[in-house]
């Protein structure tokens, strides 16, 4: 594949860009306007390409009968309902997302089912914490007493006598330990972050094309 | 201090208070070019063992013994975002391989833009392998761009699929547990990788192999055995080691009740 043109443009774009973060001229701000807003567009035309890859799989999996096909239905089901009661429903003026069956449908079906999923995480974090916390090594011991310190520490139950100094000692594993950690992971972050931004504009690494050196 | 003579010198209309980062970027170009340009004058550079990027051929190894399939998924962001082309990076070489040993490779997708590059990625690496009859198009799909119904449709697939390896690369938020929780509960290998602080010891916790955050951008490079991608791992290094003397010369002029150093950073004292 000829990749040229497209590292050109991640080239030029990319320092561009780049210097807008620096220089202070108003053409290049525009430019920089201009390319965030052809991406809207962009990522408002994908959509296009997403719905099709959606209905494609989900006619596939209806015509070959597929394991589960029946949610297959409900995929299409929900899909036709908020598009005819979002774009061609109209009560006294309420149209979109303001039409009260669509509002309807997002607020009864959409916003529980999206809550049932997050409220799972509670029982996979005692799972998981259970996992973590068992005491099978030296780094897995103190895990475990820093995080009963740091649990102890944050609810206020055990107050009084020798625990007076439990949310302080939380507070400290928060502040220091924890966040030097975090800052060091976040500073290789940060370089690993210009490191592949660079490569890219560069054109030292292509994958990205689809074309590799491997 | 180097802006302000820029400004007199050139009249370049400079940002204010961009100076630091501009500094460091520019010694961070420079050291990105001259270990490129060590590399193409046959330089070999020594990198640390990674486990999560050893475990990747193990991993991919797993699922064709078992005939299963290998799940892939690049995160909750689009394509804009750094983290989500380093995933897809990695996708590449996953999918070489994958092509190579004749294993399916499902990638489920947040972003319709992101499923667009997924497939052209997967497909030229099936290509590359001289495999592209065994290239499925509709195995890179487009799920939905809800969090929580992403989760769901994902969770679906694992349970459903049963996938021997699961890879989990690119930026997360709360539906990283959810996921590799499921993941570990079909028995799956899972390989993760994110530089969300917040979702790292999720992922240490449920998952195989953690890329713990600037390991995720290494990836790509240390899969590729390649010196010219490998070089940039090296200017990464001089940039920790810059900062490092930073931090230290930082501390030292700090302690010893001067604030000049913080000001010349632009920080605020």
């Amino acid at each position: 594949m000829n990749n040229r043109g497209p590292l050109l443009i991640a080239f030029v774009c990319g320092m561009l860009m780049m210097a807008e973060s620096f220089l202070d001229y108003s053409w290049l701000n525009s430019f920089a306007e201009w390319v965030q807003k052809y991406y809207i567009i962009i990522a408002a035309f994908a959509i296009v390409l997403g719905v099709a890859s959606l209905f494609k799989l989900h006619l596939a999996k209806l015509k070959r009968k597929e394991d589960g096909w029946r949610y297959s239905l409900v995929v299409f089901f929900g899909f036709f309902a908020m598009i005819i009661t979002g774009f061609f429903m109209n009560d006294d003026g309420l149209v979109g997302t303001k039409h009260p069956w669509n509002a309807w449908l997002y607020n009864n079906v959409q916003l529980p089912l999206g809550a049932t999923m997050f409220s799972l995480l509670a029982f996979f974090i005692a799972s998981a914490a259970y996992r973590a916390f068992r005491a099978r090594s030296l780094e897995a011991t103190l895990l475990l007493v820093a995080a009963c310190l740091v649990m102890l520490g944050q609810v206020p139950i055990l107050t009084g006598g020798i625990f007076d100094n439990l949310p302080e000692i939380k507070q400290w594993i928060l502040d220091i330990p924890n966040m030097a950690s975090k800052r060091a992971i976040m500073i290789g972050v940060g370089l690993g972050m210009m490191s592949t931004a660079l490569k890219i504009i560069f054109g030292i690494e292509k994958t990205y094309l689809g074309g590799s050196e491997e | 201090m180097i802006f302000n003579f820029l400004n007199l010198m050139f009249q370049i209309q400079i940002k204010e208070g961009t100076g630091p980062v501009f500094f460091v970027l520019v010694l961070f170009v420079a050291a990105l070019f001259f270990f490129l340009d060590k590399a193409r004058k046959g330089a070999t550079f020594k990198i640390r063992k990674i486990a999560g990027l050893d475990a990747v051929n193990e991993a991919i190894g797993r699922a064709t013994e078992m005939g299963k399939s290998i799940l892939y998924t690049t995160g909750l962001e689009t394509a804009s975002h750094i983290a989500t082309i380093a995933s897809l990076t990695i996708l590449s070489r996953v999918a070489k391989r994958a092509a190579r040993y004749g294993t399916r490779l499902q990638v489920p997708s947040f972003d319709p833009i992101v499923m667009s590059l997924s497939q052209e990625i997967v497909r030229e690496s099936y290509l590359e392998e001289g495999m592209v009859d065994s290239f499925k198009g509709d195995d890179i799909f487009y799920l939905t761009q809800e969090q929580f119904a992403y989760t769901a449709a994902v969770e679906g697939v694992l349970v459903r699929e049963k996938p021997a390896t699961v890879f989990l690369m690119g930026y997360f938020y709360a539906e990283s547990l959810l996921l590799a929780e499921t993941g570990n509960s079909i028995g799956a290998i899972q390989i993760a990788g994110t530089d969300a602080v917040t979702q790292l010891p999720f992922f240490i916790v449920s998952c195989d192999y953690t890329l713990i955050g600037e390991e995720l951008y290494a990836a790509s490079a240390y899969l590729s055995e390649d010196s010219n991608i490998i070089s940039s791992l090296k200017a990464q290094d001089f940039g920790k080691a810059l900062l490092w003397i930073f931090l230290l010369l930082g501390s030292i002029v700090t302690f010893a009740g001067s604030t000049k150093f913080l000001s010349l950073l632009g920080a605020s004292t």
